[in-house]
């Protein structure tokens, strides 16, 4: 069933206002549109990075739900954990209520550290969504580059410099990685519309099995944008390809979202202060060219596996 | 009925775990601690528990997930060794902290390079300030009664704190000897069910489990723990009696074998106690005032009692299995510490031995206890079984 706007923004949202996260940060967004379509009970399980952090300032919280956090690497783990005592307790009649389990981690704590822990828990089967809400790369730590981040990005550890021109290489395909999992639900989505979120989300939660969202969402900080352009960044991340918006349900790939016309990759990066520098001169025209090349090789196989063409 | 079997401290460990029955086991193979999981799965496989038996990618992921389990309010086990000990490592103190009480068979072997299969205690050393109770067996009997005595400890309300339960790798880990089993009802009715405080999945009372703590707090949460060791030197002997009552086996903190009138003792640890007792038989034979004190319980150290247990000694060894390259051997600095502050001045060596696997031969306890009746104490740490 769709979900509408009005309902969910009468519901409660899982995660309280006045968290101390940046203004027109990308991961809060993510969390509420993702939480607030579920409707059994949730436990969150957090890996450390900026959502954790921000949100649990001790002696505050601001989770309404049970959530809990140990480390980087492991919120794979650490689901798993969690989901496997919820389904000992409940065979064992110590529970009597339906809990759902996601997990939260960033870019760095799902494409780099968490890896194998998150392919270990997709592998085993457990009933869980992750999620990872990628900024392209460690925000919490200071905008340093991460398996995620953009080729050609200005970050702390690929800065931008005479000889090199930001991050060289491309990201790794963490969406198609967990796919070849083959677990029940994939999907990749972006902050492009009020509902993309929350029905992927909804539909990875109530599948049962393990099922990974990877959430395109901005760092206002790193990215260099305004706080209002959230959406729109996210819009031009979608409509430039650079992030496809797929759903892949039981092996079968489906493009969710097909922009209507071609949008040059510029659109989405010209904005951004982090690839400021490959407008400055000629020297980053064949870099600003491989990058539209990725992006088109990428949507092409894309096409492909969910059996489509683009006559945009 | 109480059984009576030819098995393996592993097998003694795997066996204690299937009449816990716990809730949540996740596991990864290591030697010298592998069999325990192994023997575990044997059982989920055949119904023999119900447990919700978890095969993780790593020792990390094991670590993780029993933390998250025993948050949840789940009755948690798992066992390892050696490098998976140390890529816990991380993991060991947020267990300390969140006082999620696991019960950890952990298989001593030591730590490389040089990468080794057999046992030391330098895996368990390294996690001696992770915050978590550490139990050292003598043997496999030993590994199995403390296997059931610590699900009761862990879980006490004034402790819930993980343990260690430390068995040697392959010496008892391989070894098989005759070890008296409880039957399964006792065991069930020992260990009663879990009750948590505050469990994660209790969704009408949410709780916040690994929040972002700075300096105006953290070092409160860290006294708690503390705190809660000392419980564990108060309500230990209780969990023990109650131990003894079902089983007829107690077991001490502290093993003092023969101390009361000792002149000479020898502090030690786990197997190669047995090796040092059977030496103070000899000499005692003789007339010579030997003793040996084992030590049981590391973490916490009962310190008072140790420099209690070594009385009127005239001259101590500690024996460790561990080094503290550039210090002072782990047991050896507890014990010199503790009889500073009981005020007393006994002589002590401290001496390393056994270090991967290197056989302790009873000579180098006779050789040992000459030299200390002898007087002959060096301040310089000494290597027994070195060649050099």
């Amino acid at each position: 069933m769709a979900i509408r706007i009005k309902d969910y923004t009468q519901k409660e949202s899982p995660l309280t206002n006045g968290h101390r996260m940046c203004p027109g940060c990308g991961a809060p967004t993510a969390v509420h549109q993702g939480l607030m379509g579920i409707e059994s009970p949730v436990v969150v399980v957090n890996a450390t990075g900026c959502l954790e952090v921000s949100t649990t300032v001790y002696p505050f919280s601001s989770w309404r739900v049970p959530w809990i956090h140990t480390a980087f690497e492991n919120a794979g783990a650490g689901v798993s954990g969690v989901e496997a005592a919820y389904v000992a307790l409940k065979k064992r009649g110590k529970i009597d209520r339906d809990i759902k389990f996601v997990a939260f981690g960033g870019d760095g704590g799902t494409y780099d550290i968490g890896l194998q822990s998150l392919s270990g828990a997709l592998e085993r089967g457990h009933d869980f969504t992750y999620i990872c809400y990628n900024n392209g790369g460690y925000m919490n730590t200071g905008a340093q580059r991460s398996s995620a981040t953009p080729r050609g990005a200005n970050a702390t550890t690929s800065p931008a410099g005479s000889v090199l021109p930001g991050k060289l290489q491309k990201p790794k395909d963490l969406t198609a990685i967990a796919a070849a999992h083959h677990v029940p639900y994939v999907a990749q989505t972006t902050l492009f519309n009020a509902t993309d979120v929350a029905e992927k989300v909804k539909r990875a939660v109530e599948t049962p099995g393990p099922a990974f969202v990877n959430i395109l969402v901005p760092c206002v900080l790193f990215w260099g944008i305004d706080p209002s352009l959230q959406q729109d960044i996210c819009r031009l991340a979608a409509d430039t390809r650079f992030w496809p918006v797929y759903e892949v349900v039981d092996g079968a790939w489906k493009l969710t979202y097909k922009p209507k016309k071609r949008v040059p990759i510029e659109e989405f990066l010209k904005p951004q202060g982090r690839f400021r520098h490959l407008f400055r001169d000629e020297n980053s025209r064949a870099l600003l060219a491989q990058i539209q090349a990725d992006v088109d090789a990428d949507w092409q196989r894309i096409l492909e596996l969910s059996g489509e063409t683009w006559d945009a | 009925m109480s059984r009576r079997e030819i098995t393996s401290g592993n097998w003694a460990f795997a066996e204690a775990m299937r009449q816990i029955n716990p809730d949540v086991v996740a596991a990864y193979p290591i030697t010298p601690s592998t069999d325990i999981p192994m023997k575990f799965a044997e059982f989920a496989a055949n119904g023999r528990v119900d447990t919700n038996f978890v095969t993780v990618e790593s020792e990390h992921s094991a670590i993780t997930a029993c933390v998250t389990a025993a948050a949840a309010g789940a009755r948690v086990m798992t066992a390892s060794s050696a490098n998976g000990v140390a890529l816990m490592h991380e993991i060991f103190p947020i267990a300390g902290c969140f006082r999620t009480p696991i019960v950890f068979g952990l298989v001593n072997r030591s730590i490389g390079a040089p990468i080794n299969i057999h046992c030391d205690h330098s895996d368990s050393m390294a996690e001696r300030d992770a915050g978590w109770i550490h139990l050292y067996c003598e043997d496999a009997q030993e590994a199995y009664d403390t296997a059931i005595l610590a699900v009761r400890l862990a879980e006490h309300k004034d402790v819930l704190t993980p343990v260690f339960v430390c068995q040697d790798g392959f010496i008892t880990s391989h070894g098989f000897e005759p070890v008296n089993l409880l039957d399964d009802e006792t065991v069930k009715a020992f260990v009663g069910e879990r009750d948590a405080d505050f469990p994660l999945l209790d969704v009408d009372r949410p709780v916040t489990y690994g929040s972002f703590v700075m300096s105006e707090y953290y070092f409160e949460i860290k006294r708690q723990q503390v705190e809660a060791m000392k419980n564990v030197l108060r309500v230990y002997d209780g969990i023990a009696k109650e131990y003894e009552a079902v089983s007829g086996r107690f077991y001490p903190k502290l093993d003092r074998y023969r101390t009361e009138d000792a002149d000479i003792v020898v502090v030690i640890m786990s197997s190669a106690s047995g090796v040092v007792k059977d030496v103070v038989d000899e000499l005692r034979d003789q007339g010579i005032k030997a003793g040996c004190l084992r030590v049981r319980m590391f973490r916490p150290f009962p310190a008072e009692e140790a420099a209690s247990a070594l009385g009127n000694a005239k001259a101590v060894a500690v024996l460790d299995r561990a080094l503290s390259i550039g210090g002072t051997a782990p047991l050896a600095a507890e014990i010199k510490s503790a009889l500073y502050d009981a005020g007393k001045t006994i002589p002590v060596q401290s001496c390393v031995y056994g270090l991967g696997g290197r056989d302790f031969f009873p000579q180098y306890a006779r050789e040992l206890f000459t030299d200390l009746a002898a007087g002959k104490i060096s301040r310089e740490e000494r290597y027994l079984g070195l060649l050099e």
